[in-house]
């Protein structure tokens, strides 16, 4: 059967050119399918294991979908209480210097209750690197309105629509930090297409490799679908993000440091 | 290097003793009447010379969560506040008991409830001693009468903590944080650069990663792990007992007082015996473990019970506790930020006598 089909002889070292990084551990991800999650976690993997940055890497989880991260790289892991992520990693950091702190933070975890943290950390220019994935709503507890939900959009908390006059306007909080002194590096990029996920992961290159200049916060937004919380498929989830998440949160770079990293 | 003897504030002598003991962080946020410690490792930056980060958080809210980052890391962090600033703290305070790390949490206490009053208080005792956040966990609790001990607490508090694996909290008050006493400090120590087992550094490729939390979903590995920190306490509750006695060889009458009570009761002690009634006093200097099982022996000899606090009557539960209806036991203390005078004591002491 093998033979007839000619898959053994296509399996052979010369024709790989893509494996399962060996910081992802085989442990099953606790994601919906289609999610965005997934895909972050591998690239962040990826960046720390092609950086060899293992034994150097202090990772704080958030409380949100992704509060089991710890569960899926392996790294050493701290988990935060609810939105306090960034205080713990200006401690590690200011405590061992050496190391890669970074922060891996939903939006309610990082612009609601966290709010106050975020800016802090990039007001001081902490040298880590927070990883924010924006899905505009409360995933892990079901689907309720975050503070990046969208004018409009319905939650199981806006049932009839964000009523920005009664619920307040989304907080672009990529934005806000973008014009602090402290950061460094900040970007918004999504993970839904091969061309974004590349770029993705560029961009988590840069601010490991920023990190090590000591310049300043990192701050990457990642814009991903919930098509659990947004109850769509997979597929529809994308493109509704494309139709209506990027025009308000466009994609691309907010702040570019001048100077080139290290090698 | 000899021990050094000086002039100092309660809360200057933290500050110091804390760069002595060789910790690696403190983290905190200015509050009335404790802002002191902030402001001395400020200005003495020990960051140049022992390499302890000293750094001023944004709220009480992230200093705590700031020494969750660092004891994750082994390190031995502190942070100082006051009342209202601790409540804002027992979020973090409850992961930290959560997820068994070491550090050191002193509350320099001021009346309450609310913003209450800068002056001194003892009404936080529930709240250090019983819980404070969620979840069955208990800190162990140091209560310093001195600004000696409010310098000698801080090394012993890092060397509980990291024997147990579990925050310790100095319960002391505005009186003794603001005071002047002379204390003598110990000699600079190095920091430590031992990493324990348990923290996140890094993971070289010799071990497991390490992962510091306070979550597990399986209901039957969670309750493993609270039956855990139970036989913990219990162990804290067996050998970590510590209190003082004064005059109660020969007492008749008990008193039952920490911190600035026990230094007014010391007086009252005195002033007692001077008007031939024998009154002796148990200060407990840990309230977590309380010291039941002496309190409870000397019930068998005394005739009155009182405990005296700055507060509504809080540590008193714990003496009736412990005294299982032995001998009848009594509260008295001021409030508001008032310090109780020996006097007060003593009339207070013989309106009990006669059974007002």
């Amino acid at each position: 059967m093998e033979e007839a089909t000619g898959i053994k002889s296509i399996i052979r070292p010369e024709n790989l050119f893509y494996k399962k990084t060996k910081l992802m551990t085989d442990n099953v991800l606790s994601y919906c399918p289609g999610c965005g999650h997934g895909t972050a976690h591998r690239l962040l993997a990826e960046v720390i294991e092609e950086e060899n940055l293992q034994s150097e890497a202090i990772g704080i989880s958030p409380v949100g979908c992704s509060v089991f991260l710890y569960y899926y790289i392996d790294i050493d892991w701290q988990e935060a209480a609810h939105g306090r992520a960034p205080a713990l990693a200006t401690a590690i950091k200011r405590l061992m210097p050496e190391k890669f702190v970074f922060t891996y933070q939903g939006d309610g975890d990082l612009a609601a209750i966290g709010t106050s943290e975020t800016i802090h950390a990039c007001n001081r220019g902490e040298n880590i690197l927070i990883i924010f994935i924006n899905n505009g709503i409360y995933g892990m507890t079901g689907g309720q309105m975050a503070p990046t939900t969208l004018p409009g959009m319905r939650s199981s908390t806006s049932p009839y629509g964000r009523d920005v006059k009664v619920m307040g306007n989304p907080l672009k909080m990529t934005d806000i930090v973008a014009t602090l002194p402290g950061t460094y590096y900040v970007t918004r990029q999504s993970v839904h297409t091969p061309a974004n996920v590349k770029k993705t992961k560029k961009a988590i290159r840069k601010a490991a490799q920023y990190q090590k200049l000591n310049k300043g916060t990192c701050f990457i937004e990642i814009v991903s679908n919930c098509p659990s919380g947004w109850k769509m498929t997979p597929v529809e989830s994308n493109k509704w993000m494309e139709e209506n998440m990027f025009p308000f949160y466009p994609l691309g770079d907010l702040k570019v440091p001048e100077e080139k990293p290290v090698k | 290097m000899e021990k050094e003897l000086r002039l100092m504030k309660g809360n200057e002598a933290v500050a110091e003793a804390a760069i002595r003991t060789g910790a690696d962080g403190y983290f905190g946020y200015p509050i009335t009447p404790q802002s002191e410690i902030l402001e001395y490792l400020m200005v003495a930056d020990p960051y140049k010379t022992t390499g302890m980060v000293v750094l001023q958080a944004e709220s009480e809210v992230a200093a705590i969560n700031m020494v969750y980052g660092g004891a994750a890391c082994g390190k031995k962090v502190l942070t100082t506040s006051s009342s209202p600033g601790i409540s804002l703290m027992q979020e973090g305070i409850s992961y930290i008991a959560g997820a068994e790390l070491p550090c050191l949490i002193v509350n320099v206490v001021r009346g309450g409830p609310g913003l209450g009053t800068i002056q001194p208080a003892q009404s936080d005792y529930s709240q250090a001693v019983k819980g404070g956040g969620h979840g069955d966990y208990h800190l162990i609790v140091l209560a310093p009468a001195s600004v000696q001990e409010m310098a000698d607490f801080v090394g012993l508090s890092f060397e509980l903590a990291f024997k147990y694996r579990n925050p310790v909290m100095m319960l002391s008050d505005g009186a003794i944080g603001q005071m002047m006493e002379k204390v003598w400090l110990g000699p600079q120590k190095e920091r430590s650069k031992t990493v324990p087992e348990w923290a996140t550094t890094g993971k070289p490729p010799t071990r497991e990663r390490n992962i510091i939390t306070s979550l597990d979903l399986n209901p039957a590995r969670h309750e493993i792990f609270n039956q855990k920190l139970i036989a913990k306490y219990n162990e804290i509750k067996e050998k970590e007992v510590r209190f003082e006695e004064f005059q109660c060889d020969d007492a008749e009458y008990l008193f039952v007082a920490y911190g600035t009570s026990a230094r007014v009761c010391q007086k009252a002690v005195q002033l007692a015996r001077e008007q031939g009634l024998k009154a002796g006093l148990l200060r407990p200097i840990t309230l977590f473990p309380f010291p039941s099982k002496r309190i409870n022996e000397l019930a068998d000899k005394v005739k009155i019970i009182l405990s005296v606090e700055m507060s509504a009557g809080q540590m008193v539960e714990d003496v009736i506790i412990s005294v299982n209806g032995k001998v009848p036991v009594f509260h008295f203390g001021r409030m508001g930020g008032i310090v109780t005078t020996p006097d007060e004591v003593v009339e207070n002491l013989k309106s009990k006598i006669k059974g007002d």
